[in-house]
């Protein structure tokens, strides 16, 4: 707000404001550059990670009883989440790295380590 | 394609050498299974080929830790029997009458043909298709690894060692490749590691030990994330569905270093993406505002986390791995996991008969493995540099260091021949082209290149000669002096220079080579043959009349499946348990699983107290017969007089009234003359020596080496049934309470009774 009426004592503060609106603004632009599919993924990830921080919330408003589901519960969302992330890498055209990888082939892989997951976690729901 | 067809070749060959090596005991003595561990092993696959997985899973046994039983399908790492149960089935399937212990007998030899394949995979992985070709034929026939998997060695580590090579591989793999296939392959191979044995927390330390390094080093890639956390989060979940492993998956500190590495390659991730996305100025101020509240907030977890550790007295981890961490720990906290032979630390000379030559050629491995570093060779040096320590506190886990050392040698032995066959083809095309036709633009051996540079292990120096100057060689060209690289290729501009030795040097160098590895081979077959190859169930020695042979735990176990009831409970020391519930099918009180200290507290304090007390504390637990091994006759220096000392320890942890200085005269352990009353009254001493007098008339004890103390004496509350021919197994019964209550105490009682 005030530029002025600080005087000499604080002038790092307001500077300190504008930059982060700055790095927020920056943040944002480059971000809404990258390709749709890849923010479909991100996604896919935030929706993972809300649904395991809801279920941390219940687990602490209800006790852990059953230790087994709990764990199931929170590891396949972090393991979905962590595939996806997985994923991403592969298909991002910046990465020089993966550019022989065809994409298909990227997703056959996800789907597969998925029901890979899957498959433990309704074994270790109980 | 010939290249192919030769490899493969090799490598059926290598199968061969790995599986034939270790069939020494099967040729020497009979295919039957070794020691102690296997026997209960054994026991457990029987139990699931007669009776099917679902019963397995649910097992409660009740012939064992008499009254307690034990809880087989929540205790027992169920990878080996499953694996045994599951070819037995397999081949019976196919109407191949093979019994399930012959299929036991073998599993080992023949995993450990499979495991030499995988250390092929995991080595060319690092360094090459020589490199892993000359590390699995190391492997083959390493002492080390031979030692806890010939045939009849029927134990964890059997399937163990190859679990654990083909995890490592599989991780190696998705990193060079970051493909998410092989990262769940690599989850997958975890879990059987898992289901194998206990040591599976060497992975799980390991793995983001090396991801550790990888990022404080600057060589993050996106690919070692791919590599690193699925295998976190679907390897804590495979871990917890095995139930003897269960919930400790996420709450002993044993796995503590994988969830925080877990934490910290996603901060790094992130950085690195938002770096990406910003321009340096932005970036940086990023990073200020970032770090002053993310310092704040992994404060406060670390806090809280340091809080819930310290809250539990052994900080969250288990006795076993503490005692890892700090070898002392064991002798001063827990008396049984420090007399457990098994546990002790390694002798200096051990490490040479273990891993012999490799010993010298690990270290020119290493500095192999640095030129260039890549991610996979920065990984075997860490896997060998963490198991070098391990093996130092324990002398079981040599066998870990067994494949580390055998990686490292042969990348060592690779890249010598490698160097020396280059210089001799180089050195005889220049004899016989007779000049310097060297272009340096498509011999393949390069251009002029004389600086001195061995890999091999009796030079570690880089000696520089004055080169040949070449008008073509440019300046730039002297910068890469330093370089010593494998590659063949050379391009007109860029020179690479390719490391030459004369060639006599080179002659000489390969035939040493050839020698050391003649020296490797014959001292491997001799420790296969003599040193590892001893069932320990059978024993032999060499006479002038020829071979002796000693069978006598297997006729006293066959006495007591034959002469007693079947509910009959038998007291031994622990080491006997599991082979007395295989062998004699009889009920035991402890067995060499110790996972209750009270317990066999309690019989160690029996076999340390005079022959009433012990009385009464068998016959409190029910039971009927005592088995003891006694050596003094034949020299069998592994009995029990000689495990006693233990058996007053742990005995004397629990229960005070047992003091080892009673037991002990000026310090000294002596069962003769001089020995302590309380040692000459105690039950081991008479259940040993009972009627030892009459073999020779002194009762002079061929083990300890001089006479006994007490020579002729009764046994008032037990009484001898059977001694075996040498004597080293002796059953005891114990002897009923009396009928009638004679003498002084008869006075006593008649004063109670109502007078008619």
């Amino acid at each position: 707000s005030s530029k002025r009426s600080e005087g000499a004592r604080f002038v790092r503060m307001p500077k300190a404001d504008g930059d982060a609106k700055l790095l927020i603004q920056s943040l944002n632009k480059a971000y809404a550059a990258t390709p749709t599919n890849l923010k479909i993924i991100d996604l896919y990830v935030f929706f993972a990670m809300v649904t395991a921080l809801v279920q941390v919330g219940y687990m602490g408003v209800v006790g852990s009883f059953p230790f087994n589901s709990f764990l199931s519960g929170v590891l396949s969302c972090i393991g979905t989440a962590v595939l996806a992330v997985c994923l991403r890498i592969q298909v991002n055209k910046d990465n020089k790295e993966f550019k022989d990888l065809p994409p298909e082939r990227a997703f056959a892989d996800f789907v597969l380590c998925n029901l890979v997951l899957h498959l433990v976690i309704i074994n270790f729901l109980g | 394609a010939f290249g192919g067809v030769l490899c493969a070749f090799t490598l059926i060959l290598i199968g061969v050498l790995a599986f034939s090596i270790r069939l020494f005991s099967v040729i020497k003595y009979e295919s039957v299974i070794h020691e102690f561990d296997p026997y209960f092993n054994f026991r457990v696959t029987q139990f699931l080929s007669k009776n099917g997985i679902y019963e397995f899973w649910n097992w409660f046994d009740d012939r064992t830790w008499y009254p307690l039983g034990r809880v087989i399908g929540g205790t027992v790492y169920p990878g080996l029997t499953l694996t045994a149960g599951s070819i037995w089935w397999f081949v019976n399937a196919l109407n191949i009458p093979l019994s399930v212990e012959t299929v036991c007998v073998f599993t080992a030899p023949i995993f450990s043909a499979i495991a030499s394949w995988a250390t092929y995979l995991l080595t060319k992985e690092a360094k090459g298709t020589g490199a892993g070709l000359m590390a699995a034929a190391i492997l083959a026939m390493v002492p080390s690894y031979i030692s806890r998997s010939v045939a009849g060695s029927y134990d964890n580590e059997a399937v163990a060692i190859f679990a654990l090579v083909f995890t490592f591989y599989l991780y190696v793999k998705t990193l060079n490749t970051g493909s998410l296939f092989y990262a769940t392959l690599n989850a997958l191979s975890y879990f059987y590691m898992v289901c194998s044995w206990g040591g599976y927390t060497f992975i799980i330390n390991l793995i983001p030990m090396h991801v550790l390094l990888c990022i404080v080093t600057g060589r993050y890639s996106s690919r070692l994330y791919i590599a690193y956390a699925p295998l976190v989060i679907l390897g804590t979940l495979l871990a917890a569905l095995v139930p003897v492993v269960g919930f400790n998956a996420v709450l002993t500190s044993e796995h503590f270093a994988s969830f925080l590495v877990f934490i910290i390659l996603h901060v790094v991730a992130f950085v690195y993406y938002i770096k990406g996305l910003l321009t340096p100025r932005l970036f940086k101020m990023a990073m200020t505002l970032v770090i002053t509240v993310g310092l704040a907030v992994c404060f406060a977890v670390v806090a809280i986390l340091v809080a819930l550790v310290a809250s539990s007295p052994t900080k969250g981890w288990s006795g076993r791995s503490l005692s890892l961490l700090d070898p002392t720990y064991a002798s001063k906290y827990i008396p049984i996991i420090a007399s457990v032979s098994e546990h002790q630390p390694p002798t200096w000379p051990s490490y040479f008969m273990d891993i012999n030559v490799l010993a010298f050629l690990v270290p020119a491995g290493i500095i192999s493995c640095f030129l260039p570093l890549s991610d996979a060779s920065s990984f075997m040096v860490l896997y060998l540099v963490t198991a070098v320590y391990f093996s130092g506190v324990m002398v079981r886990l040599m066998l870990v260091l067994a494949p580390a050392a055998c990686i490292l040698s042969g990348i060592a032995l690779s890249s010598a021949f490698d160097v020396l066959t280059r210089s001799m083809k180089f050195q005889l095309s220049k004899l016989f082209d007779d000049g310097p036709a060297i272009s340096g633009n498509g011999s393949p051996n390069g251009s002029s290149a004389s600086t001195v540079n061995t890999s091999s292990s009796k030079n570690e120096k880089t000696e520089k000669s004055e080169a040949a100057p070449k008008e073509k060689q440019s300046k730039k060209n002297r910068r890469k002096d330093k370089e010593v690289t494998e590659s063949v290729s050379v391009k007109p501009k860029k020179e690479k220079r390719l490391s030459v030795l004369p060639l006599e040097a080179s002659i000489v160098s390969t035939l040493l080579l050839i020698a050391l590895g003649g020296f490797y081979v014959v001292h491997c077959v001799w420790a296969a043959a003599e040193a590892y190859s001893a069932p320990s169930i059978v024993l032999t020695s060499r006479s002038r009349e020829g071979l002796h042979v000693f069978d006598d735990f297997r006729e006293a176990y066959a006495w007591l499946s034959h002469n007693t009831d079947v509910d009959d409970k038998v007291a031994s020391w622990w080491d006997y348990g599991y082979q007395t519930t295989a062998m004699a099918n009889r009920t035991v009180i402890v067995d060499n699983n110790t996972w209750n200290n009270t317990h066999i507290a309690t019989v160690g304090t029996a076999m340390s107290s005079p022959e009433k007390a012990a009385w009464e504390i068998f016959d409190s637990l029910d039971v009927k017969y005592v088995l003891v091994v006694f050596g003094g006759l034949v020299g069998y220096p592994s009995d029990d007089i000689n495990k006693f000392l233990w058996m007053v320890r742990i005995g004397g942890g629990e229960f005070p009234h047992i003091k080892e200085p009673d037991y002990l005269r000026d310090g000294q352990y002596r069962v003769d003359a001089q020995a302590t009353p309380t040692m000459l009254n105690c039950l081991m001493y008479k259940l040993c020596y009972y009627r030892f007098v009459e073999t020779d008339g002194k009762g002079f004890d061929r083990v300890r080496g001089y006479e006994i103390g007490k020579k002729h004496f009764k046994l008032t509350h037990f009484e001898e049934v059977f001694t075996t021919h040498h004597w080293m197994v002796r059953i005891y019964k114990l002897k009923p309470q009396k009928n009638r209550i004679r003498g002084k105490l008869k006075k006593l009682k008649s004063v109670s009774l109502p007078a008619y």
